[in-house]
């Protein structure tokens, strides 16, 4: 009986749809115009837009609050120190990691890859060793590990794609060898919104004891992340692009393997006690916290969650696949368009080409008309020289975004053949 | 911003049909300008006979902007010194980046045609990357080009 509430809850938060009008009186960058013509801004894979409430929460701190964190005893100080203790505990409860001890903040999911090379792999790793990535990765998830292979003579091994964009699981398996001493795998490509299987990786990667780190940047706050529930190893996010601000990002990692890691960067806030002849580190997770963090942007980060959550990580996943499906059979009747990238699960991200028109181009074209997306090879080079193209033109959603912002996209490339076609 | 300022007639022209987008075998001069953040990539190539460029020609692939401004560029420095070039490169880099710049726009006949690119900074770039291209082909720079 108990269990019935939770269930009709969970039932009717799926039902009811998200108020997208009202939601987008709550981000103000959206009521403005660009080139005299309304924004729909279709941008959200490089980076999201933030909410009043986040921007109104920094701007408390600041007036309010601010002080450093972790050393007064003084007031203010101990405010500051429990509104960013208090982000980092909403944090672990957004990935349900077992103790905010695994959970530290860094500046973004590239820093967090970087942290995870440097600290993890590069006293791990010896000549011979191999290091698993994908075909799929962001530029964040390449080269890090390159450099690192570089450092150590440990070599990069690249599981290759299909044509569809998915992860070639079956080269996978026959990649994965008893050289292999990590996978580092996109958990969503950013540049064709597949949403990799990782559990089935993650799965058959541990039955050989080898540990997996998730690039989450696009996967976050799409769907719903939990890293028990993945058995993922390090997890790496940003606050950007889930309505929160820049440069503060988080590494979540397993506690037995932070533990065993050396700092990366040295300073205050990351020891115990200094004297010349030696430094006792600080526990987790402030021991991969050296300097005064970005404690504004962990609590707007903190804030951020708070409104996904509240609008429900459920329905905005519903929000934003029925934006995917409506661009997707939009697109797909443009005369000379190709959507590049077909996987069936998909994020609400669309990367496709337009015949005899370049991507950038198209961007400058529809940008004339408000329309804002990306173009270019979206830091994943690979991924284009793939399928053989330069760049591609890329609309990603967010769950502010509406039908009506996709039927003015369509209509801008209508225009973009007139003037080039 | 007019989008029309942009994709002129000329440029659209251009674009559609490059004139000289072809390899040039005995080339004495070649170079390679690529653009990281677009995909824009080409090969420019030079004959001189003595100190004036006989023939130049160009392959590769790019956008609308970078396209027609390799294509305008060989029609407008073919026949001419090695000098006379490099002075055309420097109007071109001052039209396409001041403002302020007293560049005659009529005396540059089809070249004019970018100057609306100045208006939209993040295409300056293309329209700046054979030009510098060029510059490398003239100097044999053996470094690839790259505007970013």
């Amino acid at each position: 009986m108990s269990a019935a509430p939770h269930t009709a809850l969970a039932a009717r938060s799926v039902q009811v749809p998200l108020d997208v009008a009202a939601i987008r009186l709550e981000f103000p960058v959206l009521a403005q115009s660009v080139r005299g013509k309304p924004l729909a801004y279709l941008d959200n894979a490089a980076s999201s837009q933030r909410p009043q409430v986040v921007i109104d929460t920094i701007s408390r701190y600041y007036e309010t609050t601010h002080a450093n964190v972790h050393r007064g005893v003084h007031t203010l100080s101990q405010q500051a120190t429990d509104l960013f203790e208090g982000a980092r505990e909403k944090l672990r409860r957004f990935v349900n990691a077992r103790s905010t001890r695994e959970v530290v903040f860094v500046r973004g999911t590239t820093e967090a890859i970087n942290l995870v090379a440097q600290s993890y792999a590069r006293p791990r790793l010896q000549s011979g060793d191999e290091i698993l990535i994908s075909w799929l990765e962001h530029h964040a998830n390449i080269v890090p590990w390159q450099m690192v292979c570089e450092q150590t003579g440990a070599q990069l091994r690249v599981i290759p794609m299909t044509r569809r964009g998915e992860v070639d699981f079956a080269a996978f398996k026959s990649l994965l060898t008893a050289r292999t001493r990590l996978l580092a795998l996109t958990h969503v490509s950013n540049a064709l919104g597949t949403i990799v299987p990782v559990q089935h990786f993650i799965a058959e990667a541990h039955r050989r004891g080898v540990p997996v780190l998730l690039d989450g940047a696009q996967a976050v706050p799409h769907l719903a992340v939990d890293v028990q529930a993945l058995d993922c190893d390090f997890y790496c996010f940003s606050g950007h692009k889930m309505c929160g601000p820049t440069g503060i990002g988080v590494l979540y990692g397993r506690e037995s393997l932070l533990a065993a890691m050396p700092p990366w960067q040295g300073g205050g806030d990351m020891i115990l006690a200094v004297s010349f002849e030696r430094t006792i580190y600080n526990d987790l997770p402030y021991k991969f916290e050296a300097g005064t963090p970005h404690i504004s942007g962990a609590i707007g980060l903190g804030r951020a969650v708070d409104y996904l959550q509240a609008l429900g990580l459920d329905r905005i996943a519903a929000a934003e696949h029925d934006l995917l499906e409506y661009a997707t059979s939009r697109l797909a009747v443009v005369p000379g368009l190709e959507i590049v990238g077909t996987a069936p699960e998909k994020a609400a991200v669309v990367s496709f080409t337009v015949q005899g028109i370049h991507p950038h181009d198209l961007g400058t074209i529809l940008d004339s008309e408000g329309v804002a997306i990306r173009t270019g090879h979206h830091c994943a080079m690979p991924v284009m020289e793939f399928y053989g193209i330069p760049a591609t033109a890329r609309a990603s959603f967010a769950f502010y975004n509406t039908r009506a912002e996709i039927d003015r996209l369509v209509d801008a490339l209508a225009l973009a053949r007139e003037v080039l076609g | 911003m007019d989008l029309s300022e942009l994709y002129r007639d000329v440029i659209v022209d251009h674009n559609r049909n490059p004139r000289n987008f072809r390899p040039m075998p005995g080339a004495d001069s070649h170079a390679e300008g690529f653009n990281p953040l677009c995909g824009d990539r080409l090969t420019l190539f030079v004959k001189l006979d003595g100190d004036r460029i006989s023939d130049v020609s160009f392959q590769g692939s790019g956008c609308a902007i970078s396209v027609a401004s390799a294509s305008l560029l060989t029609e407008s420095v073919k026949g001419r010194t090695v000098a006379e070039a490099e002075r055309l490169f420097a109007t071109m880099h001052a039209l396409l980046t001041r403002s302020d710049a007293t560049v005659d726009v009529a005396a540059l006949g089809k070249l004019g045609a970018l100057s609306g690119v100045r208006e939209f900074p993040a295409r300056v770039k293309c329209a700046s990357l054979c030009w510098h291209t060029l510059d490398a082909a003239l100097h044999r720079k053996s470094v690839p080009v790259r505007t970013e």
